[in-house]
Order: C-alpha cells, then sequence, then structure tokens
C-alpha cells in the first residue's frame, strides 16, 4: 500500500542525478525531501507524478506501476510545483474552480485562511509572489486528493500562511492522506514528517 | 465527461478575449501581406486572378504559423501544462479542446476577413464561396499539425522556427488541394475532388493526432 519507488535511475547528460533510488511512504505518513540546490529534489518529485520518466526503476501506487494506471493515479494526486499554473488572465476564482473541473472534484468554499478573500476576484498576474503560492497550494488544499506531491510550498509563505499549510498537512495526513514535501527550512518542524536527504544521486532517509 | 471539456473551452476563450491584442495581429499579417502581392507583381486583373487562390492560402498558412507558436508555449511558461497534463481527464481529448478553441480564435476571423481580401483578387464570387470552403475544410487540418509541431517544440528556446520547419512541410499537401480546388472554380470547373481530398485529410487529422499531441506534449515535459 502507498506510494512506492524502486530503483529509480535517471541520466541528464553525463551526470547521474539520481542513483538506484527507493523510498516507500505510507498513506496516513508524510516525508519531507531536503538537500542542496540542484540535488534532483524537483526531478524526484515529478518522476514520482509521472510527468518525467526514469530511466530504470518504477514508481508504484498500491503495488503496481503509475504508469499503468494512470487515469486512477491522476485522481489520486494533487501537485504543486514551481511556476503556479495559474493562468494569468483568470480571476484566482476561475483559475480554481477550472482546477475543480479538471480534476473532477466539486470547488468547496474558499476557507478564510487562505488569505484570498481580496484577491479572489483579481486577475491572477497582478498577485504577489505569496499570493500567487497561496492561489496555487490552494489548489491542492481544496482537492480531495489523497496524495499530495508539493515543491518548496513553503516559499514567499507568510508565517500566517505556512502555519495554515502545516495545519492543512497535519489534517490531511490524519485523514489517511499522504504527502511529500520538499522543503530547506523548518517551517514543517511541528509536523512529524520523516526526514530523507537527497546528495548526490542518494536518497538517505 | 463532456463538463470539463466544455469548461476547458470556456477559459481558454475567456483568457484570449482579455488578450484581444494578441488576437489582432496574425489577422493583420494576412491582410497586409496578401495586399503587397498586387502591388509587387501586377495590377492587371487576369495576373492577379492567376496568382490569386495560391497568394491567398500561403497568406493564411504562414498567418496561422506565426499564432501557431503560442498555442503551448503560455501554458508551458506558467505551469498550467503540467496541471493539464496530469489532470484525471484524456490528455488527447483536452488538447482536442484546445486546438478547437485555437480554430474559432484566430482561424474564424480570418476566414471572415477572406471575402474582402479575394476581392482585390478579382475572384468571382463562386471562386471567393470555395475559397472560403477549402479554407473551412482544410484548416483544422493545418490547426491539428501545427499543434503536434507546437507540442514537440514548446519546450525548445528557438522553438518558433523550427515549428515552422517542421510544420510547413507537413502542409503541403493541404495548401495544394486547397488553392487547387480555388483554381478550377475561377477557371469555371467541378471543384468536388480538391474540397473531398481536404475534408478526407482533415478527418484523419482530427482523428489521429490528438493522440501524437498528447504524445509531444509528455515528451516536452519530461
Amino acid at each position: 500500500m502507498g506510494l512506492s519507488a524502486n530503483g529509480l535511475l535517471l541520466f541528464r547528460g553525463d551526470r547521474c542525478l539520481l542513483n538506484e533510488v527507493s523510498l516507500r511512504v505510507s498513506p496516513g505518513a508524510g516525508m519531507v525531501l531536503r538537500g542542496p540546490n540542484g540535488s534532483g529534489k524537483t526531478t524526484l518529485l515529478r518522476l514520482l507524478c509521472g510527468l518525467t520518466l526514469p530511466e530504470e526503476g518504477e514508481v508504484c501506487w498500491d503495488g503496481s506501476d503509475i504508469r499503468l494506471q494512470r487515469d486512477n493515479w491522476q485522481r489520486t494526486l494533487a501537485w504543486a510545483g514551481h511556476k503556479a499554473g495559474l493562468k494569468s488572465e483568470l480571476t484566482v476564482h476561475e483559475n480554481l474552480a477550472y482546477s475543480a473541473a479538471l480534476g473532477g472534484y466539486a470547488l468547496p468554499d474558499i476557507p478564510a485562511e487562505l488569505g484570498l478573500g481580496d484577491c479572489l476576484h483579481l486577475p491572477a498576474r497582478v498577485l504577489s509572489a505569496g499570493q500567487q503560492r497561496r492561489s496555487s497550494l490552494a489548489r491542492v488544499l481544496l482537492s480531495k486528493a489523497p496524495v499530495w506531491i508539493l515543491d518548496e510550498p513553503y516559499t514567499n509563505l507568510d508565517t500566517q500562511g505556512q502555519d495554515y499549510l502545516n495545519s492543512c498537512l497535519s489534517r490531511h495526513l490524519r485523514d489517511g492522506g499522504l504527502a511529500i514535501v520538499a522543503s530547506h527550512g523548518d517551517a514543517h518542524a511541528g509536523l512529524s514528517l520523516q526526514e530523507c536527504t537527497l546528495n548526490r544521486g542518494q536518497l538517505q532517509c | 465527461m463532456l463538463g470539463p471539456l466544455w469548461i476547458l473551452l470556456k477559459c481558454e476563450m475567456q483568457q484570449s478575449f482579455r488578450r484581444w491584442s494578441d488576437l489582432i495581429s496574425p489577422l493583420v499579417f494576412f491582410v497586409v501581406v496578401s495586399s503587397l502581392f498586387p502591388l509587387a507583381i501586377s495590377p492587371s486583373p487576369d495576373v492577379l486572378r492567376e496568382v490569386g487562390p495560391g497568394v491567398l492560402w500561403v497568406a493564411a498558412l504562414l498567418a496561422l504559423l506565426l499564432s501557431m507558436n503560442r498555442l503551448f508555449r503560455d501554458d508551458f511558461d506558467d505551469g498550467s501544462l503540467e496541471q493539464l497534463v496530469l489532470a484525471p481527464q484524456p490528455l488527447a481529448l483536452m488538447v482536442l479542446v484546445k486546438v478547437l478553441a485555437y480554430w474559432l480564435q484566430m482561424v474564424l476571423p480570418l476566414l471572415l476577413l477572406t471575402p474582402a481580401v479575394a476581392i482585390a483578387y478579382d475572384l468571382p464570387n463562386a471562386a471567393i464561396e470555395v475559397l472560403l470552403l477549402s479554407l473551412l475544410l482544410g484548416t483544422p487540418a493545418l490547426s491539428l499539425l501545427g499543434a503536434i509541431s507546437a507540442a514537440l517544440t514548446v519546450g525548445l528556446r528557438q522553438g518558433a522556427g523550427i515549428l515552422a520547419i517542421l510544420l510547413l512541410p507537413l502542409s503541403i499537401p493541404v495548401l495544394i488541394f486547397g488553392s487547387r480546388a480555388t483554381d478550377l472554380a475561377v477557371d469555371g470547373m467541378s471543384t468536388s475532388g480538391p474540397l473531398l481530398l481536404l475534408g478526407a485529410i482533415s478527418l484523419l487529422a482530427l482523428s489521429l493526432t490528438p493522440f501524437a499531441i498528447a504524445a509531444a506534449l509528455r515528451v516536452s515535459l519530461d
């Protein structure tokens, strides 16, 4: 059960970015991915999502390869990457409604703690970096997806935003969800997440 | 199933109407290029009727090429392409909707402008009708083939140039049948052959290219 990766191997040019990386995260558990800049954290997360394919190895959800159950896996997954994924001409609310429609879930009321109340009806291009991050995280937080994969979600967030994200993460884990978070700081310190460090292609937990 | 696709179409249209200035430049390009030829070649009506169909088809193709580059580029840059690829809907259908939105925004206005430009080439009314019909039948194939090229080049820095190199050879059959049909109409002959072939090419493109576009997008995001 859960999400596992077995022997992921990935080259970029001559460089071995991931060397036989394996990991396992069970439902209800979370993992923090650490590592110096350029160590391949984002690449590993993209591999886990299925955006990038490994040279060798496989990513499995509930025991079978995600490539063989793409529909099911993509219903299970919510991903927030570096890029906000907001359409600049649409308002925040339109963006969230659009993501909800594509994700196949009904858009709930936007919680006030997200701090988007003032900018819900502004086009995404005028938002500050922090507001963009909040909007892009809102897409994950409002989805009912059991697996959250977040790439440096704490970047640009103020302390209130970080606390709110932490409370959402802990509720998500308590409800049997699963989360993998790449992070540099200690903003996640209150959560009981397994810490893994990626360095020179090796993952140490 | 249809709900999400409808919302996708709505969002695509909304976005481009809010940035309407991007819609104008290919149309202006089309009008300007096709009005340069009479100035450069000869103002004689006989010559213009001779070259008109070919020139208008090439101008339409180049105008499409100009706008095609942006089909997936913005989505790639702002990250919404990743979200689209990871959405739990069939990617082939979603890219088909995106191409449909592109066709409605870019090609339909161009078709509406065509009669006005065709008058400048002294084309008879029957030929203008056939020209419109041939564009109507041929541009879906061009848009879909262009979408494959746009999907393949979306991650590249010199994408626009490579897109032209990929798309133009693929568009040759459409160009030949399209301008040939109009040529035949100018001479008052039957045009059904090339028009049917154009329709067949578009149907073939409609059924096969969405899968190629989806695969190309996955490769570009890898």
